[in-house]
């Protein structure tokens, strides 16, 4: 079963952070990586760039509109997911368990959906 | 030399016997392995231009053995530069028998790997990967393509699967005789899912998938033709082939699924069913009787009915009871739930599948809301079949599943007059 680790943080708690403790907290982001890569059970993915970065595009009426948007100002922000492949929910929840982000923040884990499907 | 259009089918075919053969001789099964695959890439490279040599299984034996001294001297003179006081081992020890003159065939040898691929120490995942690297000859390419997962993942777990290998210290020979009844059913349950795997792929990305149907029938084909005593090896095998009979009818050409009840039955594969019909009234007259016999049996009744109102409900109902006290888990329960309605009526259905709402395995399961949705919608309950034909789409994780499970509960929009 695929699964999304949706990683949600408050970025402004982040830089507020003395920089010994962000260093720390990258370091043992990267050990959390490495660990369930290896175990072949995490398939990679992206740390987000600041929310102040990103843009909301709409499309209506064939305009296309782009602005900061409504979302640039909710105070826990998508910060950065990744993929894990593994035998169960309860797994994956195990594995993220194990993430620093879960400790500090939040850490939603989603299923990824699959076109494969039994007919009943 | 000759010319070979099924070049890959032969390297298939040929990968579990070299590398039994290379792990027999020399141990080292997790080095042999590799040595195995580099020999069959070399191949792949090569046949094609050169033409396929004479003798294919020597050829790969050869190239195999060579990169396989190749490593271990290279480990070796890695271990010589580490620890200078260590004692030298002599050069020709590294390519010397490991053990005996033994000379299993190279069929021993198949389902010994088969045996190791499927160590219960592994994870299913490093189960599956193992086994269709080592014992099917696929790349890990082919293999990550079809999981969708990169290669480097699939690399992982064919590399931890190895290191445990080792690390537990079994040896290239087939379990003790206690042990493996239990280990046989660890292999054919990781047949069983390599099977699924292919056979629940729809359409567009999956399609790479579907070829592990194939895969899957031809290493149980070998299996039982190494047991051709063991009723649950003929019993997966029939499973394999009646289900897979029905894959053509199973999805439309926009890769939506067709229930079972509403296939065009002429579309299903007339050659397989009978294979598999022959193969389960065979494997029936042994005992015990296990759980793919049985599954078989249901297939087996559902194939032999020319159109959904002909099938033997009554004689499925006996089976999947039969089912429910030699192996009972949720999801016999569930589809004896459906023999049950169709027999005696959507509420005796009903009735049993409540009996799962406080079974933590399966109670949130969108399968469970699935079929309580089509017996009330059997039951003319329509309001109630909507609502939980809804819950059903919004907890699968399929994408077809979820489209079906849409279509029904829209279709009961309009309550019926």
């Amino acid at each position: 079963m695929k699964y999304v680790a949706l990683i949600y943080s408050n970025p402004g708690a982040f830089e507020a952070l003395p920089q010994a403790e962000r260093d720390d907290i990258m370091s043992q982001a990267d050990a959390f990586l490495k660990e369930f890569t290896e175990s072949g059970e995490l398939l990679g993915g992206d740390a987000l760039a600041h929310p102040s970065t990103g843009k909301v595009v709409r499309v209506r009426g064939g305009v296309p509109a782009v602005t900061d948007g409504p979302f640039a100002e909710a105070k826990e922000q998508l910060a950065g997911y990744y993929r894990l492949d593994c035998e169960s929910l309860e797994r994956a929840i195990e594995i993220v368990t194990h993430d620093p982000a879960a400790r500090l923040w939040g850490v939603e884990v989603r299923p990824i959906m699959d076109s494969a499907g039994t007919e009943m | 030399m000759t010319r070979h259009v099924g070049a890959e089918g032969l390297l298939r075919r040929l990968a579990p016997q070299v590398l039994g053969a290379l792990a027999r001789r020399y141990g080292h099964f997790d080095l042999c392995e590799d040595a195995v695959q580099e020999a069959l890439l070399a191949a792949a490279l090569q046949w094609p231009h050169q033409g396929v040599p004479d003798n294919p299984h020597g050829w790969l034996f050869t190239v195999a053995t060579r990169r396989l001294t190749d490593e271990l001297r290279s480990e070796q003179a890695r271990r010589r530069r580490e620890e200078t006081a260590a004692a030298q081992v002599p050069r020709n020890e590294l390519i010397e028998p490991a053990n005996g003159d033994d000379h299993p065939t190279d069929e021993d040898d198949t389902l010994t790997l088969l045996f190791l691929c499927c160590h219960p120490a592994l994870t299913a995942a490093s189960q599956l990967a193992l086994t269709l690297r080592a014992v099917g000859g696929l790349t890990t390419a082919e293999i990550a393509r079809a999981f969708l997962v990169p290669e480097a993942t699939v690399a992982q777990r064919i590399s931890r699967a190895k290191q445990r290998i080792k690390a537990s210290g079994v040896p290239f020979r087939l379990p003790p005789q206690p042990e493996r009844p239990d280990r046989l059913r660890v292999v054919l349950h990781v047949l069983y899912l390599i099977f699924n795997e292919g056979y629940t792929a729809t359409s567009g990305p999956d399609l790479q998938r579907s070829e592990f149907t194939a895969e899957a029938i031809r290493l149980t084909r070998d299996v039982r033709r190494l047991l051709p005593d063991d009723g649950e090896v003929a019993g997966l095998l029939a499973l394999m082939l009646l289900t897979d009979a029905r894959r053509p009818a199973r999805t439309r050409s926009d890769g939506s699924l067709v229930p079972l009840a509403e296939q065009d039955r002429g579309r299903w594969n007339q050659a397989c069913i009978s294979e598999g019909l022959a193969l389960i009234t065979g494997a029936l007259a042994r005992q015990p009787i296990g759980p793919y016999q049985l599954q078989a049996a249901i297939a087996a009744v559902h194939s032999e009915a020319t159109r959904a109102q002909d099938t033997d409900w009554p004689q499925i109902l006996a089976l999947y009871q039969l089912h429910e006290r030699i192996s009972p888990n949720p999801m016999v329960t569930l589809n004896h739930a459906v023999a049950l309605a169709m027999v005696r009526g959507p509420q005796a259905g009903l009735e049993l599948l409540r009996t799962l709402d406080d079974d933590d395995r399966i109670a949130g399961h969108h399968r469970l809301h699935a079929v309580r949705a089509h017996l009330q919608e059997m039951a003319g309950d329509s309001a109630a079949a909507r609502a939980s034909y809804r819950i059903a789409a919004r907890r699968t994780t399929s994408r077809s599943e979820q489209r079906y499970l849409e279509t029904r509960a829209a279709r009961l929009t309009e309550p019926e007059q």
